[in-house]
């Protein structure tokens, strides 16, 4: 620990770590990881205990694991809607959509010609 | 509440890191565009098994390979591990705590490792079942998806370790700051393809 204590930059408060940003960003943390188990323990206990059918399953574990990826992104990644210097979001949205495009028209095509088969 | 617009993706070390800030804001920028192509390739391979999840050519199929348990102890070690490092880089930011940075980033590798050997584990169970790669389409897939993220992963951790070894030799400078942040989107992204191969292959194959 002595270490951190040279290596301050001379502008840098060593009690900063009690500020309220330091407080609000961990919990940024804090509550995304919460967030991300609430949204991860059910799937796994209906998948492993058969507590659905097959099908309800899949649109179950589907959906949460949507939410779950949104709940990275805000809380883990940093990235919303509003207020940023860079196209951070816009490059998730566009490489969304170039997915969408190639795998939605992969399985589309594929599976299409299976059923032809 | 009224905040400073964020200048890239995951932690924003903001204006009491000035240097490494403006360093960061073109540096993680760059590394995210990356991330986002590395993006498309994982969407390209999931889109392959998903077209080739029932082509077993008669060999062993999901519910006699996979393992839901020890599946479940890897998402939570890798979850954890995300959150983990989210923490030791708020220490870097609020008062340059490099010891408690260290501290956590070295629990973020330790949860990464447990991930890694229980991944390791079930890889080897399902060789010895015969769910080896030349065996189907759908092993043939299984094995170019997930094993790229374990690939992932392990480059990640050797990484983490590259950036400790500069950290010892140099201190937290802007070059480790902003690396570390760096390796944050990398951690953090990982955890989020996790969820897609969780819940595609493991809940999708066993359901």
């Amino acid at each position: 620990m002595s270490r951190s204590r040279i290596d301050l930059p001379p502008e840098s408060d060593p009690a900063a770590t009690h500020t309220s940003e330091a407080r609000e960003e961990r919990r940024n943390y804090y509550l995304g990881y919460v967030l991300a188990l609430v949204l991860t323990l059910p799937v796994f206990a209906i998948t492993g205990f058969h507590l659905l059918p097959t099908k309800e399953i899949y649109w179950v574990a589907g959906a949460a694991a949507l939410v779950q990826m949104v709940v990275h992104f805000r809380y883990f990644l940093n990235i919303r809607f509003k207020g940023q210097t860079r196209e951070d979001l816009h490059l998730i949205l566009f490489t969304t959509l170039i997915l969408g495009l190639m795998v939605g028209g992969t399985i589309w095509i594929l599976f299409n010609l299976a059923g032809r088969m | 509440m009224s905040r400073a617009p964020t200048r890239h993706p995951g932690l924003n070390l903001g204006p009491s890191h000035q240097s490494a800030d403006d360093a960061a804001s073109v540096e993680v920028f760059g590394f995210w565009v990356f991330m986002m192509s590395d993006a498309v390739v994982f969407g390209l391979l999931f889109a392959t098994y998903a077209v080739m999840v029932g082509r077993t050519a008669g060999g062993p199929g999901p519910s006699e390979l996979y393992d839901l348990k020890s599946v479940f102890i890897e998402t939570l070690a890798l979850l954890t591990s995300s959150m983990t490092f989210g923490i030791g880089a708020t220490m870097m930011k609020h008062g340059n705590r490099a010891g408690w940075l260290v501290f956590w980033l070295v629990a973020s590798f330790a949860l990464a490792a447990l991930f890694l050997g229980f991944e390791l584990h079930d890889f080897v169970d399902m060789v010895h079942k015969g769910g080896v790669p030349q065996r189907s389409g759908y092993l043939s897939a299984f094995w170019a998806l997930v094993p790229l993220h374990g690939l992932h992963v392990t480059m990640a951790c050797i990484w983490m370790g590259a950036i400790l070894l500069q950290m010892a030799k140099y201190g937290l400078d802007d070059a480790v700051k902003t690396a570390v942040l760096r390796l944050g989107i990398l951690w953090h992204f990982l955890d989020i393809v996790w969820i897609a191969i969780f819940t595609v292959v493991y809940v999708g194959g066993l359901a």
